[in-house]
């Protein structure tokens, strides 16, 4: 194949069809721009959704999976609601920043990445969030001193909350599940492996048209 | 006036705008009989409420005059105003259809004179322009007004207002008794030219219509630029009566968003282009006009208009659908909010007047109306055989510029002619 067909070659673009969530609508996008225009967060990323659709379709696969712009949204959902095409923008983004963890290409120590990943982990180990333990990773999540600092900031708001019992220190131990964790891990599995297949398949697809 | 004779080879044609007058007047210049009914107190729809018309930009009022020669001299047309179908029954080649006919309150004796319009006080949001201004309740819908006869506005009836302007006439012409009326007539064939209406800026919530001023829309826009307009042809911020002279233009302001018009609206690319003339037009290399755009969609031989319209240098082009338009509120300015795609670089704009440039949308819902005729997801008539004797033209059928709504009102009214030709036996 000649290099000049291999410059536009829309591999990544399909990739991210195969396997980012709501990827398929990345090549719905016509640029309008409204989507960027509206992000409250707008003037903090590298770059904005626009632009992030653009570059899937332009090949460039690096750049997109290891910037940290995806990893802004706060899920506001004002580019969804102004999207003229009715894109699932913040799902792609989403989705975009979850293969990029999973491909191990996400830039390390992003706030937002750090996160998501406690709250995974925490959510797993009983099928319910507990939040005295995740809030309290949170504040020590840069080290003891901020951790402290953070503690000490919040106490007003901490011990308000054990006066109207808000919150029970007893969790901090280990706390309580949802009935059926064994069933929650068993949905998850199934639903990992759905995924994978889907993966693997789109692979072969592509491997077989190029 | 209302010994309407009609036939099952009498062609009814709704809607006196441009469509609506070619159809007409190319089927009754075919030797058949025509009903034209017009639900506004003159014919002329929205080509009589522009400024200018593309690709020549000549003003409309030529074209109106042309037509209403044709009318004029023509005996086989009857022209019914303040009319309105109800109902519609029956198959292709007879159809009964009940009309309402609304009250003018004024009879043919009316010279326009003015008298009338001199002597009544009372004023209400004048429709022609669009609202930006008020005219009388007795009143001349605008000055090529076909019939060349005063209105009396229906809500100041039974007020002193009214009598003040039955006593002004001189020529006995007012008649506060007129009722509504209705009346049943058969027709073979019917051909729907209800046109469009622009589409309603304000459930557009970013871009403020309904809250800055100094955000207008482009059917607006048009009535100011005109010399016989609410400004006399000045372009005048709503907020402060100043000359705007740093003028924006907002694209696909309704169309192409599942959010408001699905459609692209067509004519709206072009007719922008257009009115970044009337501001070179008014001030020379001392005007600015700002296009915010998706891409241009000047349609067919209307490139050339864009080719121009690109070179000249007070005109730029930015490839950005706005994400938002907020207010600086001690300039009453109204600034543009997004990202420029060509570069993807974040802008806050002020402009002085900021025009939007609105979709079109039918402007009769016939879902909310006994009439069967299939419609398209947007709400214009389809093209389906299942209509019968029934078709659209113009602007009823689909978002069309002038040349293209009379091309198809031309061929709607051979698609009637061939209806009725089969009735009379004269067609197999």
């Amino acid at each position: 194949m000649s290099q000049a067909v291999e410059k536009y070659r829309n591999t990544f673009l399909r990739e991210v069809e195969a396997n980012v969530e709501e990827g398929q609508w990345v090549k719905m996008c016509m640029q309008c721009g409204v989507c960027s225009g509206s992000c409250p967060l707008g003037p903090h990323w590298e770059h904005p959704p626009q632009e992030i659709f653009m570059m899937i379709r332009a090949n460039k696969r690096e750049e997109v999976l290891t910037s940290s712009s995806m990893w802004f949204c706060t899920s506001c959902y004002n580019c969804i609601a102004r999207c003229p095409r009715e894109l699932p923008i913040t799902h792609i983004m989403h989705g975009l920043a979850h293969y990029a963890q999973r491909q191990g290409l996400a830039p390390k120590e992003l706030p937002t990445a750090k996160f998501a990943k406690r709250f995974w982990d925490n959510l797993l180990k009983k099928g319910r969030v507990n939040e005295l333990q995740l809030g309290l990773q949170l504040y020590f999540m840069n080290g003891l001193a901020e951790g402290i600092k953070t503690s000490l900031k919040m106490q007003k708001v901490g011990l308000g909350m054990l006066k109207t019992k808000r919150m029970d220190p007893m969790e901090a131990l280990g706390g309580h599940g949802c009935k059926d964790i064994k069933g929650l891990k068993a949905a998850l599995n199934k639903a990992k492996q759905i995924e994978e297949t889907k993966a693997a398949k789109a692979l072969e697809r592509l491997q077989s048209k190029s | 006036m209302t010994n309407v004779v009609a036939t099952n080879q009498t062609i009814l044609v709704v809607g006196g705008g441009i469509s609506g007058m070619t159809a007409a007047l190319e089927a009754a210049e075919c030797g058949k009989d025509v009903i034209l009914i017009e639900k506004n107190p003159s014919l002329g729809g929205r080509v009589a409420q522009l400024y200018k018309y593309f690709p020549k930009m000549c003003f409309p009022t030529c074209g109106m005059e042309i037509n209403l020669r044709r009318i004029k001299s023509n005996r086989r047309l009857r022209i019914l105003t303040l009319t309105e179908v109800t109902s519609v029954t029956g198959d292709t080649g007879n159809y009964s259809v009940t009309l309402k006919l609304s009250p003018r309150y004024v009879n043919e004796n009316c010279t326009a004179c003015g008298a009338c319009a001199n002597a009544v006080t009372a004023e209400f949001d004048n429709e022609y322009n669009y609202g930006l201004n008020k005219r009388k309740s007795a009143y001349l819908p605008f000055a090529m007004a076909y019939p060349q006869r005063y209105v009396i506005d229906s809500r100041i009836i039974g007020t002193e207002e009214a009598s003040k302007a039955k006593a002004a006439c001189p020529v006995n012409a007012i008649d506060l008794d007129m009722q509504v009326q209705e009346l049943k007539i058969t027709v073979g064939a019917i051909i729907w030219a209800t046109g469009w209406k622009p589409y309603d800026a304000n459930k557009i919530q970013p871009y403020g219509y309904d809250r800055i001023p100094n955000v207008i829309t482009s059917v607006e826009f048009e009535r100011m630029a005109d010399p016989l307009g609410p400004t006399g042809g000045k372009l005048l911020r709503p907020s402060d009566q100043k000359e705007a002279k740093n003028i924006a233009f907002i694209q696909c302001a309704g169309s192409r968003d599942r959010n408001y018009l699905k459609h692209c609206s067509r004519m709206c690319c072009t007719a922008t282009l257009k009115q970044t003339t009337y501001i070179r037009e008014k001030y020379g290399d001392e005007g600015k006009a700002n296009i915010y755009y998706i891409d241009i969609r000047a349609i067919d031989r209307f490139e050339d208009l864009y080719q121009k319209v690109k070179q000249d240098p007070t005109v730029t082009f930015i490839k950005s659908k706005v994400a938002s338009i907020t207010q600086d509120k001690s300039t009453g300015n109204p600034i543009l909010n997004g990202v420029n795609t060509e570069g993807y670089q974040r802008y806050s704009t002020p402009y002085d007047l900021v025009v939007l440039a609105v979709g079109m949308e039918p402007s009769v819902d016939f879902t909310q109306l006994p009439i069967n005729i299939t419609l398209n997801e947007s709400g214009f008539i389809e093209f389906d055989p299942k209509n019968g004797g029934q078709f659209a033209a113009g602007c009823a059928s689909d978002a069309l510029d002038v040349n293209r709504a009379v091309q198809h009102a031309t061929a709607s009214s051979l698609r009637a002619i061939q209806v009725i030709n089969k009735v009379a036996g004269a067609e197999a």
